[in-house]
């Protein structure tokens, strides 16, 4: 279908002629392709959008109104949602399920970002023994589904005495466990002339300076995109939180939520949707901040979601 | 580098090692032993042989029904999620002023992926008096029973899933974007239509790509948790009670870790089945120039 875009163009060859009766017929059928894709593209991203914005809508809306009427404006705004889902039936609030996600976050993103650049130098920069297969492991992690680790795992962090803390969310992170990330560092790397590198070498730099002061400055765009991913991530992660902790204290969001649905459910919607535009709310905020670093890492590693 | 020790190499790509050996490698060999255990947390665990598995295979009606489920679910959610993926990649790759806009309307959803408050949404909105019905209801329609229908339930999972196609349709928007424009300008003068261009021009050159994301979507698929935990529990009728879920059920409810293994095993042995299928099958339809991926 894009070849009409592009042949109006190519038999228009530069003189300027009055268009025959082919490029007339060809022009119009270009615009008139134009207006359809458009059309398909505006009505399928009202209906993909759509969702978001009637939750964000919902959210001020009373519990009575909720389920009767399909628009989005709530016609008598009330931000009670907000104020009865934030003090939860919990002795918490959902500040510290907050505080809790971020204290949760921020260690396991720096250690993502710290591990995946030492291995991803030294897969992308050296040659030692043993390194096909140990690349070829990243590439099987990869695949690997997470399922068939889990229960050992669990077990494993059991007897390290790690349960109910946010070590199993960390340290495998911090030990370049995500193996997308290695990947797309990697990949990254591998694009990036050794020019400066090897000059820095050639100037006494051992590898650990040329490390930090030459490469690291060039994979930053790579490093911005895994700390994004992850963060989001980590944000809406909802399996690890539930395995590993126990105590209502340590809930990060997603588990919060969870248990705000069992807990009012049955009376208090809009306090379950206005926790549920909450905690979307720092994911979206993010993304539009830096749309560019999704798109890019995407394309540079392919990525799940 | 020239005069570096070979092992400078290995101690950049240490902290991997270890988290590969500790999480990975041995709890892959720990799960497979396990899967022939009778194993409760409280005791050790106890050897029993096969009996894991004969019991999977023959006396567990749950096991049954749950494969049968995870198996549906995969196979309608993959193929309409990519398609649904690839054809507005398509319509997207033109010269259209838009392009990041819609784009990025698009890849919204699927950046939330599995968080909880999605999963809320999507109650919300197919509740039988939801923003669903209510539409169908405005159109002339009659109300659908999304949750409460056995028959219903699993699609309604599926269609949270292909509502975020969007990092699949990155992934293809990309690969349409780097095809050499030239081509299709010689299709066109040698008078190939449309649909022409885009099965012997388009479609083979991006088949690396579609390989990647059947691939991708698929060991993701057959691991779904978070939607039908959440928005169904598994029911009515265990009818969205995926593997995973039995899987949980069993291991941390239970606390019968031998057998959960054992599922978990199964379902390994399936992904890693269909994955070693498309590999080889690869061969005959995916279409590398070079070697341009590694």
């Amino acid at each position: 279908m894009a070849a009409f875009s592009y042949l109006p163009k190519h038999s228009g060859s530069g003189e300027r002629e009055a268009p025959t009766q082919l490029e007339i017929k060809l022009r119009r059928k270009a615009r008139f392709n134009a207006a359809l894709r458009y059309t398909l593209l505006t009505v399928v991203g009202l209906i993909m959008v759509y969702p978001l914005v009637w939750l964000i809508g919902a959210s001020f809306k009373t519990n009575a109104e909720m389920f009767s009427s399909p628009g989005f404006w709530p016609s008598n705004p009330t931000i009670q949602g907000y104020i009865d889902g934030w003090q939860t039936s919990t002795a918490y609030t959902f500040g510290r399920f907050f505080m809790n996600s971020l204290w949760i976050i921020i260690p396991k993103t720096i250690g993502t970002a710290i591990s995946c650049t030492l291995v991803a130098y030294g897969f992308a920069r050296f040659e030692f023994p043993g390194k096909k297969i140990l690349f070829a492991s990243v590439i099987a992690t990869l695949l690997l589904p997470n399922v068939v680790t889990r229960i050992p795992q669990y077990l494993l962090f059991r007897d390290l005495g790690w349960l109910n803390t946010f070590l199993p969310l960390w340290v495998p992170s911090a030990l370049a466990g995500d193996a997308f990330f290695v990947f797309m560092v990697i990949q990254f790397l591998r694009a990036i002339p050794r020019d400066m590198e090897e000059a820095a070498r050639v100037d006494g730099a051992n590898t650990l300076q040329t490390l930090i002061f030459i490469v690291v400055p060039m994979l930053m765009p790579a490093l911005i995109s895994v700390c994004l991913f992850q963060f989001m991530w980590t944000m809406n992660d909802f399996l690890g939180p539930l395995i590993y902790l126990s105590s209502v204290d340590k809930y990060p969001v997603s588990l919060a939520l969870k248990l705000s649905i069992d807990t009012t459910e049955a009376f208090a919607w809009n306090q379950i949707l206005a926790m549920s535009v909450l905690a979307l709310a720092p994911s979206l905020a993010v993304f539009f901040m830096a749309q560019k670093y999704f798109i890019e890492g995407i394309s540079t590693g392919g990525v799940k979601g | 580098m020239g005069g570096d020790s070979k092992y400078v190499g290995l101690w950049y790509v240490a902290p991997y090692v270890i988290g590969l050996a500790l999480f990975i490698a041995f709890p892959f060999l720990a799960s497979f032993y396990l899967s022939f255990t009778d194993y409760d947390l409280l005791s050790k665990p106890e050897y029993v042989g096969l009996d894991n598995y004969k019991k999977l295979f023959t006396r567990d009606r749950t096991f049954d029904k749950s494969l049968k489920v995870t198996l549906i679910y995969v196979f309608t959610t993959v193929p309409l999620k990519l398609v649904f993926a690839l054809f507005i990649a398509v319509v997207l790759n033109y010269r259209l002023k838009a392009i990041n806009l819609f784009r990025t309307a698009y890849y919204v959803p699927s950046i939330l992926g599995g968080s909880v408050a999605i999963a809320v949404l999507w109650r919300y909105i197919f509740a039988d008096t939801g923003l669903v019905n209510m539409a169908i209801i405005a159109l002339g329609g009659e109300g659908i029973n999304w949750f409460g229908d056995p028959e219903n339930a699993l699609f309604t999972i599926t269609l949270l899933r292909c509502w975020q196609f969007g990092s699949a349709m990155v992934i293809f928007l990309a690969a349409l974007q780097s095809v050499d424009k030239s081509l299709y300008e010689a299709a066109a003068i040698d008078g190939a239509g449309p649909w022409q261009i885009f099965r012997s021009i388009t479609l083979p050159l991006i088949t690396p790509v579609i390989f990647f994301n059947l691939i991708m979507q698929t060991v993701q698929a057959f691991q779904e948790f978070n939607g039908p935990y959440i928005i169904t529990q598994g029911g009515p009728l265990k009818s969205t009670y995926l593997l995973p879920l039995y899987i949980y059920d069993e291991a941390f409810k239970s606390f019968d870790m031998g057998y959960a293994s054992a599922i978990a095993w199964v379902l390994f042995a399936i992904i890693m089945v269909l994955t070693l299928i498309a590999f080889w099958s690869s061969k005959k339809w995916v279409y590398y120039a070079g070697d341009k991926r590694s």
